[in-house]
């Protein structure tokens, strides 16, 4: 098996799979056939690159971040998915799982949401597109999140609070599935990163795989090479799939992702699933998770929210068995100071996820420096911008 | 008791076998023992024990809150086991209602071995199919465990027949698209579903999800080998927790009596 594509039910060695209940296998056999005869059929892929382009706003830019690299002691590329409309790469999912629900005939689609931005960009294609839009959000994060609630509501979806278990997004994503069960026949559950049951994971790879197609296509124009490393941070794991995907083949180009190390692993408080997580079954796949010795769910914990999930999607479980990506926490201290710095060097404010692989990127520039001199080149996946964590930076920093 | 011989003696009556859903644990691990010997008393044919899950997509929220509650009293595979044990052995066979994980971290074989220690009879996995199921075929056939997997009104002929033909004790019949809870309605897509079922397996059919009172019960045991009630136990106690032992045997007695209506030669 190609460790890039899984096998007929959907596992990358292990991982990945349908743990589901049977209702609904029938439609994500539907989903399956479907999206595949939606990708072989020119038409559709046509019209996908046009909303692309011309809604979204890709291929997004790759910009050399000089005033970082110098303070970094290597060259750091940013992957500038924070310029698409909605702010970050997850609009290169909504549109296209939302265009395929059209395709098959659902008129509603349902979303579930942590910080609220899948949702508000879940509520966008919805809007754009003409569907009805229904999202589900803890209820906590309902009261935390009150702008992008607003937006939602903005955009004519209706957002659902969540009151059950511990009301974050792993409980949104159990009320999605529960309402999922009950409505298949009109709904599309627009799953928001490559988590979830086959065929999700990779269906949600193939429409944010343009991330790293885009950026390996910009970094041979520009430089006539390869990056050595691509870091991207992880949560569910959809950006850093997005970018990965188009160097898994190229051997010389190292794979980082970086995991919500939150206070720090030892507490306990930490959302770093791939590095300090079990192999378990949660939200349909088999992954890595956190979990207790009796297979009890625990919380995770992130500064950022999009980070704050105890699991994380099955190819990433994959890629690290077989030794090609690697997976390291970043804590919440560390990513607010790469925050902080790529704001006063470049006057980019990036969101806290994205914040994650800017951090890892600076803990690994020294070792590239010392291996590759000063061509050391770092490509990393800014999969996101900081207005909806202005509030959270704020606070940390004393600014409000 | 095997599941096999409670539906030797329920069809050789005539009727169809009622099965109870009860969480290990709530509200406390004693009262749940007492619940569980209440519905065998009460005239159950067939127990399930719920073990609580941290996040139980098929559950609507009466046993959603019975479970949290179970997890808060510290509820864990452990105690589960232990009440299988206490409830076993009172000639009404004891099966186990899982979410995958808990198994799956317990050791699937592992969990096979204490649980039949334990007197169990089977598991029912709502949220494990088939295809996924290698190691817990393996584990059941060694350790002559029922496995109940499920069917549902979406299920494809193809799915019905190899959903079927991995199941052991009975088939468990999703009467709706839907979650666990009461319904004011007879499940209507559940007739068509039996009859495709049927047609596929000698094996006896069971219908959950929705059922909620004598009514209801007598027209699914109708065409029904079982009759499969879980959210409106829980809800006797969760609803009055004062008189919920009572509710509790009230209700299960009313179901008792209308599993059994049907005609001998129907």
């Amino acid at each position: 098996m190609s460790p890039t594509q899984p096998d007929r039910l959907g596992h990358w060695g292990r991982f990945g799979g349908r743990f589901v209940p049977e209702a609904l296998i029938a439609a994500l056999d539907e989903l399956e056939t479907g999206y595949r005869k939606a990708f072989a059929d020119e038409g559709f892929r046509a019209e996908l690159d046009r909303m692309m382009r011309e809604y979204a706003g890709t291929p997004s830019l790759l910009y050399e971040a000089e005033r970082l690299s110098e303070r970094a002691g290597a060259r750091i590329l940013l992957k500038r998915e924070d310029l698409n409309h909605t702010g970050a790469h997850k609009i290169r999912n909504v549109l296209g799982q939302a265009l395929l629900a059209k395709r098959l005939g659902k008129p509603r689609i349902i979303a579930e949401t942590g910080a609220g931005q899948h949702g508000v960009a879940s509520a966008t294609a919805a809007a754009y597109l003409g569907l009805e839009c229904t999202v589900y959000m803890g209820a906590e994060d309902v009261r935390r999140q009150a702008l992008n609630v607003a937006r939602m509501r903005m955009l004519g979806a209706e957002v659902i609070p969540v009151t059950a278990g511990s009301q974050t997004l792993k409980d949104s994503i159990n009320e999605a599935l529960r309402d999922w069960v009950s409505s298949v026949d009109s709904t599309h559950y627009l799953l928001g990163t490559v988590a979830g049951p086959h065929p999700f994971p990779l269906l949600v790879r193939e429409l944010v795989s343009g991330i790293g197609v885009e950026a390996r296509r910009q970094c041979l124009d520009r430089y006539g090479r390869l990056p050595h490393a691509v870091a991207a941070c992880v949560g569910g794991g959809s950006n850093a799939m997005g970018i990965f995907h188009a160097f898994v083949d190229d051997a010389d180009v190292s794979l980082y992702g970086f995991e919500a190390g939150g206070k720090g692993v030892e507490t306990g408080q930490h959302g770093a699933t791939l590095a300090a997580g079990t192999v378990g079954v949660l939200h349909g796949a088999r992954s890595y998770i956190m979990q207790d010795d009796d297979g009890q769910i625990i919380e995770s914990y992130s500064i950022s929210a999009g980070l704050d999930y105890p699991s994380v999607g099955p190819e990433h479980a994959w890629l690290k068995d077989i030794g090609r990506a690697k997976y390291e926490p970043v804590t919440d201290a560390e990513a607010m100071d790469a925050f902080q710095l790529l704001c006063r060097t470049e006057g980019i404010i990036p969101a806290l996820e994205s914040a994650h692989a800017v951090a890892g990127a600076l803990r690994l520039a020294p070792t590239l420096a010392a291996e590759h001199g000063d061509e050391a080149t770092l490509l990393v996946c800014l999969s996101g911008r900081g207005d909806k964590d202005m509030e959270t930076a704020a606070r940390y920093f004393g600014l409000a | 008791m095997s599941v096999a011989a409670v539906f030797e003696r329920t069809r050789a009556e005539g009727r169809a076998a009622l099965v109870g859903y009860y969480p290990a644990g709530f509200p406390t691990f004693d009262e749940s023992v007492t619940a569980i010997d209440t519905m065998i008393d009460a005239g159950c044919d067939i127990i399930e024990v719920g073990l609580p899950y941290s996040d139980p997509v098929m559950d609507g929220i009466a046993i959603q809150r019975a479970a949290a509650t179970a997890l808060a009293g510290g509820t864990r595979t452990r105690e589960v086991l232990r009440l299988v044990e206490a409830v076993a052995g009172r000639g009404v066979p004891i099966l186990v209602m899982t979410y995958w994980n808990p198994v799956e971290k317990y050791g699937v074989e592992a969990f096979a071995r204490d649980f039949a220690a334990a007197g169990g009879a089977g598991l029912i996995t709502p949220d494990l199919i088939p295809e996924e199921a290698d190691e817990w075929l393996a584990a059941s056939d060694e350790h002559d465990l029922d496995r109940v997997f499920l069917v549902a009104p979406s299920s494809t002929t193809e799915r019905i027949a190899a959903t079927v033909a991995a199941t052991r004790g009975f088939v468990y019949a999703q009467s709706i698209m839907g979650i666990t809870g009461e319904r004011d309605h007879s499940p209507t897509a559940a007739p068509e579903l039996v009859s495709r079922t049927r047609a596929a397996t000698d094996l006896p059919i069971g219908v959950g999800l929705g059922v909620r009172n004598g009514e209801q019960a007598a027209e699914v045991a109708g065409y029904a080998d079982a009759v499969i009630v879980g959210s409106a136990m829980v809800s006797c106690l969760l609803n009055d927790p004062d008189h919920g032992m009572e509710r509790l045997r009230d209700l299960t007695a009313e179901l008792a009596a209308a599993v059994t209506r049907r005609p001998i030669d129907a």
